[in-house]
């Protein structure tokens, strides 16, 4: 038995991965639960809008370096990140004002505006893959880790090693202050408090005098800004494939559910329940459990649930289960 | 008589395209009074109120705002100009607090308005004590009171109330009334529809009986107690 390195090998592998993973859904998610919240659809373009706002990122990195611009040990793609938001959103409004303004015009149905989303998605999605091709790109730079596997060793003594990658610290701090940012405007500023209202009680906003197209645009600028971001960091810690961010659709929703549509709150702790749950399940236990049970009772299979080839298994059975026995999710959210 | 500060003028109209629902419908109201409109069921009394605040389409008629013809404006647009209405449901924000309510009450003034928040919770004191907390986690009475406080803090020039007393118990209901009344004392015309008609009668200023979309009895609250057909038909004797 020995639980220091078995929690060594937890943190390496479940803990530390999860909170990074948790926490670009849960900006992923944010998005959809805003898009829920005040636009009232939910919003099949969102993964492609993430890969859209990360290609522009990833472009503009690129052309960073290629100008030699660097940001030392920080990746230069956080530089590029402003460019890419600001660009992002103004393909967001431009879209709202082309497509989505339109049937708001004529009140059409939730049902009617998620197919238009989902026409949305298809253009989306051949257009970034006209501009940077299917296949995985890289545009990390900088230094690889904060703290290196034989760093740690070093420090230690330890035969395990916890290894914490730039990118990871990035995205924690990241998504820290993003979050912090939008719950501040959310609840202290005057726009942030006619988007709740308009959430909350659509009729009684107008005749409060809230500009509704006003609300509209704001909402599409920070879903533009949370994207570009969490699709930045995703691909800063994996890798960029637009195929991949198309399926992120699944867990951010399955994100926004479980902890209420339409509940910023809710939103971010679905993100943690529904990464620390891919996380677990697909992970191979058998290093952690050695280090932890009696030698006897050491396992010989790896313990590993599932393979991480059925991960999105996991996001929809969550997903199902919380439709079935909570289906305004863990916060009070609206019911789907 | 001169004109009155607020009028609908012989409406006619219903909702969308469909058949008309008012009458020849006349409601009107000056600053210091109390009009009420009570009617039997189906009468129209909340779409002659809807009328008034633009939310139907007016066939024929008009509606004077102190003397402009706002008949053309849409609800938004007449809030602008100085009508604070309160719906007969869902007339508060139930997720954000009190104090924010009164906050998107007053979204349209670009002026402080902390004074008038002020005024809002000397006339609801129960309001200042619960400002943090969520609208939707208060009782009826109070949300009511909630949602009177928003409408005033635009700081309207006349105060229209759908059935305010809906669904609240009677001891609230006094107390709704009394407030109502303070309001009305400082100046501000009061427009509401009621369904408790002998409480609202008795406080009315000015009262209107509708009776399918028309004027069946105008006259002051105490006239119409008075009246033996109002009695008889409205009053159950």
């Amino acid at each position: 038995m020995d639980l220091l390195n078995a929690l060594v090998a937890l943190s390496n592998f479940v803990l530390v991965p999860g909170l990074a993973y948790g926490s670009q859904l849960a900006l992923g998610a944010l998005g959809v639960t805003l898009v829920y919240g005040i636009l009232r659809f939910s919003n099949f373009a969102h993964g492609d809008t993430m890969a859209f706002g990360t290609m522009t990122v990833i472009l503009i990195t690129w052309w960073f370096q290629s100008l030699g611009i660097h940001l030392g040990p920080l990746p230069t793609a956080l530089l590029a990140l402003p460019f890419g938001i600001a660009i992002t959103g103004a393909v967001m409004l431009g879209t709202d004002r082309v497509v989505y303004r339109f049937y708001r015009r004529k009140k059409s149905d939730p049902v009617i505006l998620v197919m238009v989303s989902l026409g949305v998605m298809f253009i989306m999605n051949g257009i970034v893959r006209f501009i940077i091709g299917p296949e995985d790109q890289n545009f990390a730079d900088g230094e690889r880790f904060l703290i290196s596997a034989r760093t740690f060793r070093e420090m230690t003594g330890l035969p395990e090693a916890l290894a914490i990658r730039t990118s990871t610290a990035i995205t924690l701090v990241t998504a820290i202050l993003v979050v912090a940012a939008l719950f501040w405007f959310l609840n202290r500023t005057r726009t942030g408090k006619s988007m709740r209202a308009f959430s909350d009680n659509e009729d009684l906003a107008l005749l409060s005098g809230i500009n509704p197209e006003r609300v509209v645009m704001v909402t599409w600028l920070i879903v533009a800004a949370l994207t570009t971001i969490a699709g930045t960091l995703y691909g800063l810690d994996k890798s960029f494939k637009p195929f991949t961010y198309f399926q992120l659709l699944l867990p951010f929703f399955a994100a926004a559910i479980v902890g209420g549509l339409g509940n910023p709150v809710g939103a971010i702790a679905g993100g943690f329940v529904i990464a620390f749950s891919e996380v677990t399940i697909t992970y191979a236990w058998k290093k952690v459990a050695t280090y932890a049970l009696p030698e006897s009772m050491a396992p010989d299979s790896l313990m590993q649930l599932l393979s991480t080839d059925y991960k999105f298994a996991v996001s929809f059975g969550i997903l199902l289960i919380v439709l079935l026995f909570k289906p305004t999710g863990l916060f009070q959210g609206k019911s789907v | 008589m001169t004109q009155p500060f607020l009028i609908g003028e012989t409406m006619t109209g219903g909702y969308g395209k469909g058949p008309a629902i008012l009458n020849d419908c006349t409601i009107a109201v000056n600053p210091g009074e109390i009009a009420v409109i009570v009617g039997p069921n189906g009468a129209g009394k909340s779409t002659a109120m809807k009328a008034v605040f633009g939310m139907l389409n007016l066939h024929s008629g008009r509606v004077l705002l102190d003397g402009e013809d706002i008949t053309a404006l849409s609800p938004q647009e007449r809030v602008v100009k100085g009508m604070g209405f309160v719906p007969q449901t869902n007339n508060i924000f139930t997720s954000m607090t009190v104090e924010e309510n009164l906050e998107m009450g007053a979204f349209i003034r670009t002026d402080d308005f902390k004074g008038t928040m002020e005024q809002v919770y000397h006339l609801f004191p129960i309001l200042k004590e619960k400002r943090h907390q969520p609208a939707g986690q208060l009782s009826g009475g109070q949300r009511q009171q909630v949602a009177v406080g928003r409408a005033l803090m635009t700081k309207p020039k006349v105060l229209m109330l759908d059935e305010p007393t809906a669904g609240v118990s009677p001891i609230v209901m006094d107390e709704l009334f009394d407030r109502i009344i303070e309001v009305a004392r400082t100046g501000l015309p009061v427009l509401m529809v009621e369904q408790n008609a002998r409480q609202a009668l008795e406080i009315a200023d000015r009262a209107y009986v509708l009776v399918q979309g028309a004027n069946a009895h105008t006259g002051t609250g105490k006239e119409l107690l008075a009246d033996p057909e109002v009695r008889r038909s409205f009053l159950g004797g």
